[in-house]
């Protein structure tokens, strides 16, 4: 399954309110690394029924960035029942993020 | 299976290497322990590539990859922690497995160099960053102090100054060996000021960071400066310390070796920013590629 696009709108329902673990790429269209992380999101997104997989967009999105303070970017975060539960920053290869989230 | 050639690390040219090594009629495998592409995916525009007016440094890599890939390309993530000689040839150890090749092209890269203080580690990706580019959006209307006295340094502190409330140039020479133009064009910004003469001790903070740390060298005296990010541009440290004890390396880390990529092993080539040479760019670091892999085709003939 593609991933879920976020907007401030939405979060709350799709994340924090989620049953599954839900992961959450921070990215932007001009930013590089992050363009290196999207088809690897998008795969686990595709192989993994265990967890949801989700984008936030941080230039449409400024205060969902302000709020989980991302300074760095691409920024993933795994989210468990509403908690922030792992975090990794930059693009990593698909087993390294998975390790770094702890799935 | 023997490969004819093992390219260590995936950026412009160790991608090169590939696809020259694949046109050649040989099997070429390339190991990366991070996402392929290299350094050049920082970049959001390329525009002194000989072809390409403005290209982004993603979509050039990706172009390079797929490329590569077409030829016949074999491509693994996985990070390289050894090379050692067989009898026909060389092992290289991942962190996976081993794999045996006849010759060998070391493409690894450079990387920036760390600041080496306390609270570097702790706030990276909160309040510490390695590329203005990529994260001074973040910063916009924040104060920043950004560490170096290069070019890169006073590229990113005209681009924080920008948008940033504030931009401290933090140094520890009075002069810099960056550009005069753009030194001069810093001076003249209300928003940017300097702190030169000063070595750096600490960056602290609760949660992100919030303080630079430093000594004065005249004086002796510690100081504070209040900031919410620091990026940090102090050179750039080649990633070899894998092969220090196969390749003869200079004091500074990289790849002894001239024009024609060979090391003083024979069999052992390299390409692109580790090696030693005075040019670093894109341009170069193809140039690189092709040499180094039509010398180790050449080589395994």
């Amino acid at each position: 399954m593609a991933a879920l696009h976020l907007n401030e709108a939405n979060f709350e329902e799709e994340v924090l309110k989620s049953d599954k673990p839900v992961i959450v790429d921070f990215w932007a269209s001009w930013c590089g690394p992050c363009k290196m992380l999207g088809p690897i999101v998008e795969q686990i997104s595709d192989e993994r029924d265990d967890v949801k997989v989700c984008k936030v967009d941080v230039d449409a999105n400024g205060s969902l960035a302000e709020k989980y303070s991302v300074m760095s970017i691409p920024c993933v975060f795994l989210f468990k029942d509403g908690e922030v539960a792992g975090k990794s920053v930059g693009a990593l290869p698909k087993d390294q993020l998975l390790k770094a989230l702890g799935l | 299976m023997k490969y004819d050639v093992i390219i260590i690390g995936a950026g412009t040219a160790g991608l090169t290497a590939a696809i020259y090594v694949q046109r050649a009629g040989k099997q070429a495998l390339v190991l990366e322990g991070a996402t392929y592409g290299g350094q050049i995916v920082n970049s959001p525009e390329i525009a002194n590539y000989p072809g390409f007016k403005n290209i982004s440094g993603f979509e050039f890599v990706t172009a390079l990859y797929e490329q590569a890939s077409a030829l016949g390309m074999e491509f693994k993530n996985e990070t390289v922690t050894e090379v050692t000689k067989s009898d026909e040839g060389f092992i290289v150890t991942t962190t996976v497995d081993k794999y045996e090749g006849a010759s060998v092209i070391i493409a690894t890269g450079a990387k920036r160099r760390k600041l080496n203080v306390p609270g570097e580690d702790e706030f990276a990706g909160a309040g510490v960053s390695y590329c203005a580019t990529c994260d001074g959006m973040f910063y916009r209307k924040k104060k920043t102090a950004i560490c170096g006295g290069g070019n890169t340094a006073l590229d990113d502190a005209v681009f924080l100054s920008n948008y940033c409330e504030s931009v401290t140039i933090v140094h520890r020479r009075d002069g810099f060996r960056g550009e005069p133009s753009t030194l001069e064009l810093l001076r003249s910004k209300e928003n940017v000021h300097f702190l030169t003469d000063v070595t750096v001790d600490s960056l602290t903070g609760e949660g992100k960071l919030s303080a630079l740390n430093y000594t004065d060298h005249k004086t002796g005296e510690k100081g504070s400066l209040a900031v919410d990010g620091c990026f940090i541009a102090v050179g750039q440290v080649p990633d070899t310390e894998f092969v220090k004890d196969i390749v003869e390396l200079d004091s500074a880390g990289y790849v002894i070796a001239f024009e024609d990529c060979r090391t003083n092993i024979p069999g052992i080539f390299t390409a692109g920013d580790c090696r030693t040479k005075t040019v670093r760019q894109l341009t170069t670091a193809a140039a690189d590629g092709t040499v180094a892999a039509l010398a180790a085709v050449d080589y395994v003939k």
